[in-house]
């Protein structure tokens, strides 16, 4: 498979072809009690130890809607900068499945919380990529499936499942996006950032591997230019990894259809993550209807202004603020600040570094230089860094006061993150200080013109480019130490 | 009027078998009733609201406070098949 | 069913006197309590004794709970009589529609055979709290689904006043057990007409009050936007003081409110000042000449205590019946989607796979009715007829909540026939289902708008009941009852059938 960036980042081209890809991501919030009942949300608890007849789905039961949840879904949606609605209702989606008690599922359909967001993605190669998020709403979740009797615990060959509604009645929020990504790439760039973003409001724990974040995607694929392909719907990717895997495996496989003359159905696809392929259910059962209706025992929701710009005061600082703020107090150029506003625990880093330097250039250079290529390299989070604010503060210190060159300063960096020891530490253990002092230097510098006539005159003949060479052999001399401003001046002066 | 194969359509939305016998009577007792049903399509009711609830409330909502629930042995008492604290289904695939 | 007591029926009070229940109302049970005449062990046991003597005949209860009913009363006599709640120690039937925490709750349907709640429905936690005492669970038809009680997968409820007749439905139990006066009083529902039609057809009370005065939580749900729960009693007093024990908002449901002032004691002895009309609609060719004759008198009797009458057209209520065989339908299609034999009842033996046994559970346990009305309401919510059907309803319920207040700015109160019909004969109407849906002409209307409804036994044609309703508007329960007792007083109906006692 020949896979070509294209131009302008629209996306993966195999021979030809585009993805498009929506992902439709559920998070599961950290509320005390479910959506509706007082049961409380735990995880990984005895089965069914954590239910009543409301969750449950005995015979009488109402629900009644949490008001937390509503809460935290709205700062949820405010995150994403969406429109919340003045009249926002729930629906019954009914389907029959084991784990679903009542046989329908309370969520939302035509008259969602929140509409009409964006996310904006900071990808690999610095650019950003603005998804549309098209709908936030509140739903609640499904109880627990084990299937046993057969192999593996897979669905396929069990001889029977067991259920568990402990979970069932969790409160999710479902946020949708718009079908604007077109890579796996991206397509993970996207989850990490909104994963980030969620984890700011603390409102879930965003966890793939506890399933408190899901994520399903519609995949389709298309020539450019040409309308929308028939989409899939990809399930059962629990990792960020197999996020990846699995949306590659699903537009390979989707190309290879259509190359053969096949046509895509619309259905739903499965991933398995221990062969790393996809497969499509193609079983007898038809295409859910879900006999869509509002559901007549709860009250449509209408949130005033009021309360809106409360749950907005409430939020921690989001993205775009962050990256004003940034212009504004630090006079980051806005490319930069983007970056650091997107990633906040980068942006905290820098941010007590240009406190402890107090020389922001300097610092946003190092942060998302030097560091940064650090972290990706050895695949860490800035929380992981052996390398702490105030220790980069240190090292910048030293460049700034003189003692260390740029150069020499990289070098303790390196030595930094491999032993975790403090600059000066380094610096004093290995007699790195850079030489700056004038007296010393000019002995060193003295001596080398002496040592080199030839290309002293040359030099003075007009050649300009051979004080490289002087400068070399006085860095040699030093071990690099020498100061690069004052070595050029000396050999200018001495050159002369 | 409702042909055969809608009503073994919603039959299935609504896991209900009926026997060639009950299918004979039903078929056509359905299509009598949603004909009168559908007597409703004859008014022009485009400037109305629907109505779900003719006493109109609104926002009202519970405190995320835990409530004490059941206990394992009483969520699974009714059960017609539980195994180790969880409700037995047959094979679903 | 329960022990023998020796005379049937008639339970020997405190003083020596013989307790005949069919002269007893609530208040009247309550005062001989109150004065000591009667303890609530013997009157439990009158009860029970009544039901043993005629519910071989007029089969209103699903569940007698003797012992259960006997201990209650017996913990009630242990108490000092200063220090008892006022009506605590007065029996109670309860359609098998409410939850009770332990006790079986069918819903009068093969799917729920066994089922014990683990929880008591808000209103029977009330009950409780006041002290009452159960006697059993009353038949139905299953689900509410039905206008006869002929639908009940246990058993055909007959009509106190002629056996071979049915008591109405889907409150059927409940409407004859108060009839034959085998409990003081009963609660049943009412989501089409199910409390006020049958006990027009048994000459009783029933009251349907405004939507969202009393929980909902723990009634089995058939349609949620249109379902209540009320009092079926022998007189409008009774009914005042039940549904002040019931009503109230319960957090437990959303689309709860309850009622800003208790009812009190009924007491108005006039209408003067009050205008009443009466529904055009529901006094036409569909209305039996005999129960137009009723009728007719009872509004002279409004006449006569000084309230003025006049016709009033609300054309939109013809199309009542179509939008709620849709609503209703549809609703209760998704409530009843729950009944698919994982937690709890039926569940069919030996499947071979998930799809095989919902489809067998709930062929099985699921009557014919039910099953229609489920078909019905799983199409007009399918993809492609939600607008044309499930939405055009809704929206004809609009038109009709405009009729009614349209109607309501220029009445206090609108009159009609409870039922176009006395009681028919069992089996009459089973054959066609349509014919049965018409019969709920006059009430279906008063759910739809959500509005408080009673019925109140107005005389006889061909010797059966003709009950008068009387409708207000949302939240008007105290005027109307009050209206309701006027008229009921200056009636003066028997409302005691004359049931037979069969020896013990």
């Amino acid at each position: 498979m020949s896979t070509k960036p294209t131009k302008g980042g629209t996306g993966m081209q195999r021979d030809g072809w585009e993805a498009v890809i929506g992902l439709e991501i559920h998070v599961q919030l950290n509320t005390r009690t479910k959506m509706f009942c007082g049961c409380e949300v735990t995880f990984g608890e005895p089965p069914n130890t954590h239910v009543c007849p409301i969750c449950l789905g005995h015979p009488g039961v109402l629900p009644v809607t949490n008001e937390k949840a509503i809460e935290y879904a709205t700062r949820i949606a405010l995150a994403f900068d969406c429109r919340i609605a003045d009249h926002t209702i729930f629906h019954r989606k009914n389907y029959f499945y084991p784990d679903l008690p009542k046989a329908y599922q309370i969520s939302q359909y035509d008259l969602p919380l929140g509409i009409g967001g964006h996310l904006d993605v900071e990808l690999e190669d610095g650019s950003n990529l603005r998804v549309g998020i098209t709908r936030v709403h509140l739903e609640e979740d499904a109880g627990k499936l084990i299937h046993t009797g057969g192999t593996s615990g897979r669905i396929d060959g069990a001889d029977y499942s067991l259920v568990d509604f402990n979970r069932g009645g969790t409160p999710l929020v479902e946020i949708v996006s718009e079908p604007e990504i077109s890579t796996p790439d991206q397509a993970r760039a996207f989850l990490t950032q909104l994963r980030s973003l969620v984890q700011q409001l603390g409102v879930s724990d965003v966890n793939m591997e506890e399933g408190s974040l899901r994520c399903d995607a519609n995949v389709s694929v298309r020539r450019p230019g040409e309308p929308f392909g028939t989409k899939t719907e990809l399930k059962n990717m629990n990792s960020f990894r197999f996020l990846h895997r699995g949306l590659e495996a699903e537009i390979e496989r989707q190309i290879d259809a259509l190359e053969s003359g096949e046509r895509i159905v619309q259905e739903t696809v499965h991933f398995d993550p221990g062969t790393g392929l996809v497969s499509t259910l193609r079983s007898k059962e038809e295409a859910h209807d879900y006999r869509y209706f509002p559901e007549p025992d709860l009250t449509p929701i209408e949130l005033d202004d009021t309360y809106v710009e409360r749950v907005r005061s409430g939020l921690p600082e989001l993205p775009a603020a962050r990256k004003e703020r940034l212009m504004a107090e630090y006079g980051l150029p806005s490319k930069d600040a983007a970056l650091l506003a997107a990633n906040k625990p980068l942006g905290d880093y820098f941010e007590a570094v240009a406190a402890a330097t107090g020389d922001p250039r300097i610092s946003a250079n190092w942060v998302m230089g030097d560091l940064s290529a650090y972290l990706n390299v050895a695949g860490l989070e800035v929380s992981e860094c052996a390398v702490s604010a105030e220790s980069l503060a240190e090292l910048l210190g030293l460049v700034r006061d003189g003692t260390l060159s740029g150069k020499m300063a990289k070098e303790v960096f390196e030595t930094m993150t491999a032993t975790g020891k403090s600059a000066r530490t380094i610096v004093d253990e290995k007699g790195l200080g850079q030489i700056s002092d004038a007296g010393e230097l000019d002995a060193i510098v003295a001596r080398i013109v002496a040592a080199n006539p030839g290309p002293a005159e040359e030099f003075r003949q007009g050649r300009d480019r051979v004080l490289g060479f002087f400068v070399g052999q006085v860095m040699k001399e030093t071990r690099g130490q020498a100061n690069p401003q004052v070595v050029n001046d000396l050999l200018r002066a001495h050159l002369a | 009027m409702i042909s055969r194969q809608e009503v073994e359509h919603v039959a299935r939305l609504a896991r209900l078998h009926f026997d060639e016998e009950e299918l004979a009577r039903l078929q056509p007792e359905l299509g009598q009733i949603i004909d009168y049903v559908r007597q409703l399509s004859e008014l022009d009711l485009s400037g109305l609201q629907a109505t779900s609830h003719a006493v109109a409330l609104k926002n009202v909502l519970r405190p995320d406070e835990p409530v004490a629930g059941l206990t394992q042995e009483e969520a699974i008492s009714n059960g017609p098949d539980v195994e180790r604290g969880q409700f037995v289904v047959p094979r679903i695939g | 069913m329960i022990a023998d007591t020796g005379d049937c029926g008639r339970e020997r009070a405190g003083d020596g006197s013989v307790l005949d229940v069919t002269t007893l109302t609530a208040y009247r049970c309550r005062q001989l309590l109150e004065d000591g005449e009667v303890s609530a062990t013997e009157l439990t046991r009158a009860y029970l004794h009544r039901i043993e003597a005629v519910d071989e005949a007029v089969q209103a209860y699903l569940l007698v709970d003797g012992a259960g009913a006997l201990g209650a009363a017996a913990a009630v006599d242990a108490k000092p009589r200063a220090e008892r709640l006022p009506w605590e120690g007065v029996p109670i039937g309860l359609k098998d529609i409410f939850c009770v925490k332990g006790m079986e709750t069918t819903c009068a349907s093969r799917i729920l055979k066994g089922y014990v709640p683990p929880y008591d429905a808000t209103i029977i936690a009330k009950l409780r709290a006041a002290g009452l005492i159960f006697l059993g669970k009353l038949n139905m038809d299953e689900f509410a689904m039905g206008s006869s009680t002929e639908n009940s997968a246990f058993k055909t409820t007959r009509n106190p006043w002629d056996l071979d007749r049915v008591p109405g439905g889907s409150s059927g139990g409940s409407a004859a057990c108060v009839a034959a006066a085998e409990a003081p009083w009963a609660l049943g529902t009412d989501t089409g007409g199910s409390i006020r039609q049958p006990a027009s057809l048994c000459g009783v009370v029933g009251l349907k009050p405004t939507y969202g005065v009393v929980s909902r939580y723990g009634l089995v749900a058939f349609a949620s936007s249109l379902d209540q729960i009320g009092p079926i009693t022998r007189d409008v007093k009774d009914a005042a003081a039940l549904l002040d024990i019931i009503a109230g908002r319960d957090p437990r449901d959303s689309t709860s409110i309850g009622l800003s002032d208790p009812i009190g004691v009924p007491s108005r002895g006039d209408l003067e000042g009050l205008r009443f009309g009466v529904i055009k609609e529901f006094v036409g060719g569909a209305c039996d000449p005999g129960v137009r004759d009723v009728f007719d008198s009872g509004v002279d009797a409004i006449s006569m205590l000084g309230g003025v009458c006049e016709e009033v057209s609300l054309p939109s209520v013809e199309r009542g019946i179509a939008a709620y065989y849709l609503i209703a339908p549809s609703e209760a299609s998704s409530n009843l989607a729950r009944f698919d034999g994982v937690r709890y009842g039926h569940r069919a033996a030996h499947s071979e796979d998930l799809l095989e046994m919902y489809t067998r559970t709930r062929s099985e346990g699921f009557g014919v009715e039910v099953k229609r009305r489920i078909m019905i309401g799983t199409y007009a919510l399918s993809a492609g007829y939600y607008d044309a059907y499930y939405a055009q309803a809704q929206r004809t319920r609009t038109l009709i909540i405009q009729d009614f207040e349209r109607a309501f700015s220029r009445f206090d109160f609108l009159v009609s026939p409870t039922s176009p019909t006395v009681a028919f004969k069992i089996g009459e109407r089973t054959a066609d289902p349509l014919a049965m849906y018409l019969s709920d002409l006059c009430t279906i209307p008063v759910n739809l708008a959500a509005l408080p409804g009673i019925s109140i036994p107005a005389g006889f044609s061909a010797g059966l009941p003709v009950g008068l309703q009387m409708i207000g508007p949302h939240f008007s329960e105290r005027g109307l009852l009050n209206a309701a007792h006027a008229v009921e007083q200056k009636l003066e109906v028997d409302v005691v059938p004359p049931l037979v006692e069969v020896a013990g």
